[in-house]
């Protein structure tokens, strides 16, 4: 007994004398809590990516305000108790300037509070809209608003004459509250839902449940709604039991991945994107295009992958971060909050920002374009 | 009352951090700290079930999940629609009710968190006497399966159940105030408060269960493991012996479940995923199956790096690999290796030398 | 329900069941030599789809699909010569941990080489949206190469089990282990050969499998409690009882999707296992006195 009391005092004793006040650095420090590994690996991947370089580059340029900025990247992997512990410890222990991410939902509602109550700016990667909605003066997102890509989407389906519609969502938190928006908003269109389905983020084949969908001779039309690979599946299901409905997607669907993964399946599905997908395309003079091409050259050349909408919303939230800053001139939370609100037509990946004191998305409608695939290829639908 | 002894240099020990981090003004520490001791309070439980009665639960989680999550879904899901349904004014005429404003300042009726907390402990300890009087009866890979099977229905409901949140989890869970000024929060200004509570809980849980250890049960239980069939001889009731060690275990797992969800401000449903129920086997396995102390030890080690995100990416191969190595070389546990050998432990049968899950 | 939903539902039966069914088959193999259960074989058939992805860059499809088959099996190898083969008369618990902690270092692993990405091979037959008609139901060509080549593993797996020296000196192993060394056999060997071929068995179903589920990282899991489920639903060393257990597992699920939400899916097919497993613990189509007999 005696040698397991003097084993853990010794472990306990060690962990104490790993405490050392954190020396006064000159360096900005940004946090971030993002699922770099894990079942949302997908999301967190990218981003991770993204802000490793913009930080990178920042640096080379000189810094934001003359002073080097410093990622303390925490890898959460999508686990909500990490990211808890994660927040406090870079509100308090890192005491960084801002939060970005965290990658999912689910993740961000649970340290919203901290943040909060830490006063530091969070600056969510994630979709669902209840995490600024009803506002907290401390917490910010940077993707686009799902009801307003559902209302994209309703819009063409309208256009097309198309009144019966199926849904299927995945089951991760956006694919959850983008059932939430399409059964809201669907009325305001009068787009009746005929079929609502929930998959597995981890399913192998979901020809059943196309099966099931399909049989309803009422469906007009198809919403897939994910962020996962399995949306791919749905795609080639669908196409492989011969049914040729017009399939829509989400948001979620921003990822080249994706479409290699469908194939022939993919050709034809219209959804609803960040502008960072067809960059090239893109007339000169538009806003965003220069920043677009030079992130996804940068990007594509030093990791060797496409980039993706994931990675955009990271980028968005480095670059407001960024320059709030700047425009605060000082890495006092309070100020940086203050400044982000006073932020208005940021051009960045996933659009141009405006924010205020309702509205911590700063995104309208227009962040959106609908696209839809072409030969593999993201392609402006209607074409630019 | 010797073995109990050696809880107060623990206790000082914990002290002694506390002290520690106050003094260099690096308090930020006891919340993880506070964590991994709730993490512990889980894993004793599963150490005394799977160590010293021999049986595997690879569904664990499950129970830390009906904790958690039913405190939390009764502390934060309004009644208000029921507001006229005779069981909602039955409970609001018993005090167990408690009127609020939500987040858009509209009305908010919910369960107080004792309450929550009672009947979320009292549904653990049921499921796992329904669930464990079948379960029990199986052996080695099948009564693996069953618990990973009860893990993984666990998992499923959650992530499908849009009272529980589905994907996103409950957010939003107030703090717990257990009685007047010691409240359960994960807020900073009661941070040394919840410390020693953790510990506290945890240092509990550990006397009561090396006190059962040394008692009938504890006897039972070893005799159990040496032999069933001796021990069935002897007119040991087998059935019984383990069915109550299993509650107790679940029970341990709740009540763990509870209180972390209520310092957390939330639960998700990683907390219910099979990865957790490997995880806390594992660490058992790494202290030492039939050791409390080494599974403490470890369970709070472990939890404390993971939660601090000292492994990066890397945490499940570390895991994995640190889980590999103990049980290649060390099969006893990390102290099993160390002081196993001139520890009483010697005389508690484990599970390597009878080979009998 | 119209005869073509129902071929629908059942040909989405038979594709979920013949994965689950060699997974299961891959657990039962080294069970039966050893007694005990390999958590790490989804992880085999992860890395034979990996491996013939990457490959796929050099090589034609079939070359890369045999290459990849054989350097899993050389890993499979591996694994068994590294991490069981010296261990003297390990516990059941001790292999259960250890197995799941392969599992876990395999899939990190493969995070690190692979990342995070989802792959997948080309389809063998077509492309993804080719079709063709059996019975009114539309199914891709692709489902009848995962079915036929899962019913080809399982006759020669038969055939070698009864006709070949090896397939009946690792029966004899699995029967009585000391009779077998009294014979002259090397059960050892035996072991190894066991974890080769269920590892084979995995890369290939991974490889035929992968043009439909993809190939990714973390799928590896998911399989091998499916493939447990099976296995032990089957009854554990019943090779017959897994093909069974699968295709039965696999159309309830397909058939389930019309009744129940697809979220309880999952939860529905193990609480059907549990009942089974509480009335006969042996599985449906194991029997009691072989399980009995079996030392846990």
């Amino acid at each position: 007994m005696k040698g397991i009391v003097s084993m853990v005092m010794m472990g306990l004793a060690a962990l104490v004398l790993m405490v050392t006040p954190a020396a006064g650095a000159k360096s900005i420090k940004v946090g971030a809590i993002l699922a770099v590994t894990g079942p949302m690996s997908f999301l967190g991947g990218p981003e991770a990516r993204t802000l490793q370089m913009l930080v990178a580059e920042t640096n080379a340029k000189g810094g934001i305000n003359g002073r080097p900025v410093e990622l303390i990247l925490k890898d959460s992997m999508g686990n909500p108790e990490k990211a808890v512990s994660f927040a406090k410890q870079l509100i308090e222990e890192d005491k960084v300037v801002a939060i970005i991410g965290p990658s999912s939902s689910g993740e961000t509602m649970q340290i919203k509070k901290i943040a909060e109550d830490g006063r530091t700016p969070l600056l969510s990667c994630a979709a669902a809209e209840v995490i600024v909605d009803p506002v907290a003066s401390f917490v910010f997102k940077t993707p686009q608003k799902d009801s307003d890509a559902v209302k994209m989407i309703f819009e063409e389906m309208n256009a097309q004459g198309l009144a019966n519609v199926a849904i299927l969502v995945d089951n991760t938190g956006f694919g959850k509250a983008g059932q939430e928006q399409l059964v809201k908003i669907a009325p305001e269109f009068n787009i009746k839902i005929v079929e609502n389905e929930v998959y597995d983020k981890a399913a192998n084949d979901l020809s059943a449940v196309v099966a099931k969908v399909k049989a309803n001779k009422d469906v007009q039309a198809v919403v897939n709604w994910s962020v996962v690979p399995a949306q791919s599946i749905v795609a080639k299901n669908i196409r492989q039991m011969g049914w040729d409905v017009p399939i829509f997607q989400s948001h979620g669907f921003g990822n080249i991945r994706f479409v290699e993964a469908a194939g022939a399946a993919a050709e034809g599905i219209i959804f609803p994107a960040s502008r960072l997908l067809i960059a090239a395309d893109l007339p000169y003079g538009h806003p965003q295009k220069e920043l677009l091409l030079k992130y996804k050259k940068d990007y594509e050349e030093k990791y060797k992958e496409n980039v993706s909408a994931f990675g955009g919303y990271a980028y968005d939230a480095f670059i407001i971060f960024e320059a709030a800053v700047k425009k605060a001139g000082s890495t006092d939370r309070e100020k940086v909050r203050d400044a982000i609100e006073q932020l208005k037509n940021l051009p960045s990946a996933t659009g141009i920002f405006s924010f205020s004191e309702r509205d911590h998305n700063g995104l309208t409608k227009d962040a959106f374009q609908m696209l839809t695939v072409k030969d593999r290829k993201f392609v402006a639908y209607p074409p630019l | 009352m010797k073995r109990l002894l050696a809880i107060l240099p623990l206790l000082a020990v914990v002290v002694l951090v506390q002290l520690l981090t106050s003094w260099s003004g690096t308090q930020f520490y006891l919340t993880q700290m506070t964590m991994a001791a709730y993490y512990s309070l889980l894993i004793i439980g599963l150490c005394v079930l799977m160590g010293y009665a021999g049986q595997i639960s690879l569904g664990h989680a499950g129970f830390f999940a009906i904790g958690g999550y039913l405190s939390a879904a009764l502390t934060t899901r309004s009644l208000v629609p029921f507001k006229e349904a005779a069981l909602v004014r039955l409970l609001d005429g018993c005090g167990l009710l408690h009127a609020g404003r939500d987040l858009y300042g509209g009305e908010l009726l919910v369960v107080t968190p004792w309450a929550a907390a009672l009947f979320a402990v009292l549904v653990a300890a049921l499921i796992a006497v329904v669930i464990g009087i079948p379960v029990l009866k199986l052996k080695g890979h099948y009564l693996a399966m069953a618990t990973l099977g009860f893990g993984i229905i666990i998992y499923r409901l959650v992530l499908a159940t849009p009272w529980l949140g589905e994907a996103d989890g409950i957010s939003g869970v107030p703090p717990f105030v257990l009685f007047f000024g010691v409240t359960v929060s994960g807020e900073s200004s009661v941070r040394i408060l919840n410390y020693y509570l953790a510990w506290g809980i945890l240092l509990s849980g550990l006397i009561l269960l090396i006190n059962l250890m040394q008692s009938r049960i504890g006897r039972a239980l070893r005799a159990i493991h040496g032999s069933e069939e001796a021990a069935d001889a002897m007119g040991v009731n087998i059935a019984r012996f383990k069915l109550q060690t299993f509650v107790l275990s679940a029970v341990f797992a709740a009540i763990a479940g509870v209180l972390l969800t209520h310092y957390n401000g939330g639960i998700g449903p990683s907390e219910a995923g099979v990865m957790k129920s490997v995880r806390y086997v594992a660490i058992v396995a790494v202290g030492g199956m039939a050791h409390l102390w080494g599974a403490m030890f470890m369970g709070v080690l472990l939890n404390f790096l993971s939660l601090r995100g000292v492994f990066g990416s890397y945490d499940d191969a570390v895991f994995g690999l640190i889980l590999i190595v103990i049980m290649l070389f060390a099969p006893e546990g990390i102290l099993g290796l160390i002081a196993g050998r001139k520890k009483p432990a010697a005389t508690v049968p484990t599970v390597e030398q009878d080979g009998e899950v | 329900m119209t005869t073509e939903l129902f071929v629908q539902y059942l040909f989405a039966g038979i594709t979920y069941g013949s994965i689950y069914a060699i997974v299961a088959i891959g657990f039962n193999i080294i069970y039966n030599t050893t007694g005990i259960i390999n958590f790490a074989q989804g992880e085999f058939v992860m890395l034979g789809g990996m491996i013939a992805i990457s490959l796929l860059s050099f090589l034609p499809l079939p070359a890369a699909i045999a290459l990849a088959v054989l350097l899993t099996m050389v890993i499979g190898a591996l694994i068994e010569i590294i991490f069981i083969r010296w261990l003297e008369n390990p516990s059941v618990l001790r292999m259960i941990i250890i197995t799941i902690g392969l599992s876990i270092l395999t899939r990190e692993a493969a995070v690190h080489i692979w990342g995070e990405n989802i792959r997948a091979l080309p389809y063998f037959v077509g492309n993804e949206i080719t079709t063709i008609g059996i019975m009114g139901a539309r199914i891709s060509p692709q489902v009848l190469w995962v079915v036929g080549v899962c019913g080809v593993m399982v006759v020669v797996l038969h055939l070698f089990f009864r006709a070949t020296s090896v397939g009946r000196e690792m029966r004899a192993c699995a029967a009585n282990r000391l009779a077998t060394v009294l014979c002259g056999i090397n059960p050892r060997n035996m072991v190894t050969f066991s974890f080769v071929l269920s590892a084979g068995m995995g890369a290939l179903a991974g490889c035929v499998m992968s043009p439909i589920t993809y190939t990714q990282y973390d799928m590896g899991t998911g399989l091998a409690i499916k493939g447990f489920t099976v296995a032990i639903l089957g009854g554990l060393g019943h090779s017959g009882g897994a093909v069974a257990a699968g295709l039965l597992l696999g159309v309830i699920e397909a058939f389930s999707v019309s009744v129940v939400p697809l979220a309880f899916q999952d939860a529905i097919a193990i609480t059907i296992l549990l009942l089974i497993l509480f009335v006969r613990p042996h599985g449906i189509f194991g029997s009691g006195e072989a399980a009995r007999l079996k030392a846990f």
